[in-house]
């Protein structure tokens, strides 16, 4: 079956490769003259910097999925094997650029200055998500399955209206970016956004991380056409990248939203990679896939190709991957102490923030709960 | 790799992990069964009476659902019967209604509460009017299966009440069920009645065990409410998840000598209120207990029936325990937020304070 994108129909472009990659499992670099030239001013500082990201990630993923397991956190959704997809991405953005994740881009949210504590407080119930949107550009964590994609195209289109793209000016012009998984992209918000995108020509990417489940459901189940063939449909170009190598998806990353700065619209990049973890702490795997296939994967593993590349080229040395490893320890020591200290909201609470002002209606129920809880403490008191 | 291979190599996987299967419970009478097993024990024998009985919803297969409701059942019916769908609901619910139109008889599943709002207008502008937009000529036997409610620690879109949405809307039936034994005969019941049932499972009563009589017959047709308890000084009306607070509320009252008669509605919509007339005729108290938000829930309907049909029989102005008009909060804060043993027997109080 053959899909044509938009870029093969219009005849010159050539055809896309199946998978760009940069970086093989065993951290070889792989030679590509247009993906190269993309990040031809990444410093050795660049890819030590990354590496550290993605071993920050994994490890705050580690022990969120540790204080899940001791009853700290009610759930986690763990991005273990998704942190080049993630770092990747994420390192392309710029200071202008805002992002609208799902419930599982821990490693984007960490590039974007959100406190990881944040992301423990929303999984341990204490909140929703009390980063800041508007300062760290990362929005608010999207559980139902797709809905940000319109948010973030949306959002795109302000920035358009607000002719922040196509000047040239790299610190003004904006993109958006919108992440989903593979499963999302069954959804109707997903495809709407796709239409959207498209005809407004507004200046996002969508990323996809095919990490090949949507909880017990394979691939198959969403799609018969690899996903970045899809963009082809709706009239704007798709590429499929190894979401496991962190410098192809950085390179493919930059030019889908340099695209979207340039006012030449949307692109959809799906990153091909692997839920290495169970869907969420509540979920067992053993159910519907095999061993097997996790074991080919591990072998693809995104940070163990960058550690093979740095020491490779001489980009690191031993006491460097030390010191990685002592911060990110230090950082796992942290937020299992301060995720136990995360205050419990106070039941009235509950009322503040469902208006911009509240209502009288929600005023009298706010009172009459403060008096009912009041009324067992004057009985202990008794 | 083929999917019967995987499937195949999975039942090796897990051989050593293999249970007994609702099937083999079914050969006894009588089996010890939580609403889970017992949902799934009504499915399978739904699907064993009619060949039209179709499963569809996300992750349902294999993993036999997240809550395991469906567990076995793509394995025993096969993946035409049993139907991993992509993970859309409004194409869930929307292709169930073209399955109906050619005869099927689909159930969906609909992962949780929040999720159903994909669908929601496959459900409100389709599945409710179809029959009457037909003029009777064409019916869409679905059942929605959707779990609800809070109480499980869970994160946003995982604890909701939406049920009356569905039972404001004219066309659709809207039924909940409190108990294994419930559960059993109410999911067939919904799937037998011609009409599209939203069919809402407690979550948090999921793991509650009970003796069911597989092989019996089911003591009330579907849309009837249940006294569970009776008394004599106050009523207590709820249904789904609340009704074993409200029971449980009731034994309390009790040692403190005050008798409360619990009515669980089981069905929202159509409202069965004559047990609760009846009771508030004898008592003249109402208590309706609910998680959902107050304002315009289940309970300001009731509340209004009964003033409608009781009222010189009430001593007090029905009370209404529910969930606060908020979004439904953090996990943290939930246990505040959800009608509890104390807050029913408070509003109990209240109504011989008049
Ligand atoms: C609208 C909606 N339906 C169902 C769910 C339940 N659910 C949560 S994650 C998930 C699978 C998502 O798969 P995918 O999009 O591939 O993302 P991944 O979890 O693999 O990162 C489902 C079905 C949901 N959150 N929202
Ligand atoms: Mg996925």
């Amino acid at each position: 079956m053959t899909v044509e994108t938009v870029a093969d129909a219009a005849g010159g472009a050539p055809p896309e490769p199946e998978l760009v990659q940069l970086l093989t499992p065993e951290g070889q670099r792989v030679a590509n003259d247009h993906y190269d030239a993309l990040i031809a001013d990444i410093t050795g500082d660049d890819v030590r910097g990354m590496y550290r990201d993605l071993v920050l990630a994994r490890r705050v993923d580690s022990e969120a999925v540790a204080l899940q397991r001791q009853g700290e956190l009610g759930l986690w959704a763990s991005l273990l094997g998704q942190e080049a997809a993630q770092v990747g991405s994420a390192r392309a953005l710029r200071q202008q650029d805002h992002v609208f994740p799902t419930y599982r881009e821990h490693g984007v949210a960490l590039c974007c200055g959100v406190d990881p504590l944040r992301l423990l407080a929303l999984f341990r119930g204490v909140d929703q998500g009390l980063w800041d949107p508007n300062e760290t550009r990362f929005h608010l964590y999207t559980i139902v399955v797709g809905a940000q994609t319109l948010h973030a195209t949306g959002y795109a289109m302000g920035v358009q209206r607000d002719g922040a793209i196509g000047t040239g000016d790299p610190d003004r012009d904006a993109a958006v970016i919108a992440y989903f998984g593979d499963g999302a992209s069954s959804q109707g918000d997903v495809n709407e956004s796709f239409i959207w995108a498209s005809v407004t020509n507004a200046p996002v990417v969508f990323f996809c991380q095919n990490n090949q489940w949507a909880i017990s459901e394979p691939l198959e189940r969403q799609t018969r056409v690899p996903l970045y063939r899809r963009a082809g449909g709706f009239g704007f170009p798709g590429v499929r990248v190894d979401g496991n190598d962190v410098l192809a998806c950085l390179a493919v990353t930059r030019e889908a939203l340099q695209r979207a700065r340039d006012g030449e619209g949307p692109t959809l990049v799906e990153a091909f990679t692997y839920r290495m973890g169970a869907h969420t702490t509540t979920d067992d795997p053993t159910r519907y896939r095999l061993n097997a296939d996790l074991e080919h994967w591990k072998l693809k593993d995104p940070i163990e190709r960058v550690r093979a590349y740095m020491i490779r080229g001489d980009l690191a040395d031993q006491a460097f991957l030390d010191e990685v490893e002592a911060e990110s320890e230090q950082l796992a020591v942290h937020l299992r102490a301060a995720c136990r200290e995360l205050p419990d909201p106070t039941p009235t609470s509950i009322f503040d923030h469902v208006y911009v002002e509240p209502t009288p209606d929600l005023v009298a129920q706010r009172d009459a709960m403060t008096a009912y809880l009041d009324s067992f403490a004057e009985e202990v008191a008794r | 790799m083929t999917t019967t291979d995987s499937t195949q190599a999975l039942a090796a996987d897990r051989a050593a992990t293999s249970r007994t299967s609702a099937s083999s419970a079914q050969k006894s009478a009588s089996a010890n069964l939580n609403v889970i097993k017992a949902i799934n024990a009504g499915l399978r024998r739904s699907m064993e009476n009619d060949v039209k009985v179709l499963v569809m919803g996300e992750d349902v297969g294999k993993l036999g659902g997240v809550f395991r409701v469906t567990d076995g059942l793509q394995k025993d019916f096969g993946e035409d019967r049993v139907i991993d769908t992509p993970l859309a609901e409004s194409g869930i619910v929307g292709t169930a209604i073209g399955l109906a139109l050619r005869g099927y008889r689909p159930v969906c599943e609909i992962q949780f509460d929040g999720f159903v709002m994909p669908a929601f207008d496959q459900i409100v502008s389709q599945v409710a009017k179809m029959h009457f937009r037909s003029g009777g000529r064409l019916r869409l036997p679905i059942v929605i299966r959707i779990p609800y409610g809070g109480s499980i620690g869970a994160v946003e879109h995982h604890s909701e009440s939406p049920e009356a949405y569905f039972a404001h809307t004219p066309g659709l039936k809207v039924v909940t069920c409190s108990n294994p034994v419930d559960a059993y005969w109410m999911i067939q019941q919904a799937i037998e009645l011609d009409d599209p049932v939203v069919f809402f499972e407690p979550k948090r009563r999921y793991y509650e065990k009970a003796d069911v009589d597989l092989d019996g017959s089911p003591d009330l047709p579907l849309e009837s409410a249940r006294v569970v308890v009776p008394g004599t000084d106050a009523t207590v009306a709820t249904y789904g998840p609340m009704v074993k607070t409200c029971l449980d509320a009731a034994s309390a009252a009790a040692e403190d000598g005050r008798s409360l008669e619990v009515i669980d509605l089981r069905t929202l919509s159509p409202l069965d209120l004559t047990s609760v007339y009846d009771s508030v005729r004898r008592t003249g108290r109402l208590v309706m207990v609910h998680e959902a938000q107050r304002t315009l829930g289940i309970g300001a309907e009731v509340a209004a029936r009964v003033t409608e049909e009781c009222f010189y029989s009430l001593e007090a102005p029905v009370q209404r325990v529910t969930g606060y008009d908020t979004p439904y909060p953090p996990a943290r804060v939930e246990e505040e937020y959800l009608p509890d043993l104390d807050r029913v027997l408070d509003a109990v109080d209240r109504t011989f304070g008049f």
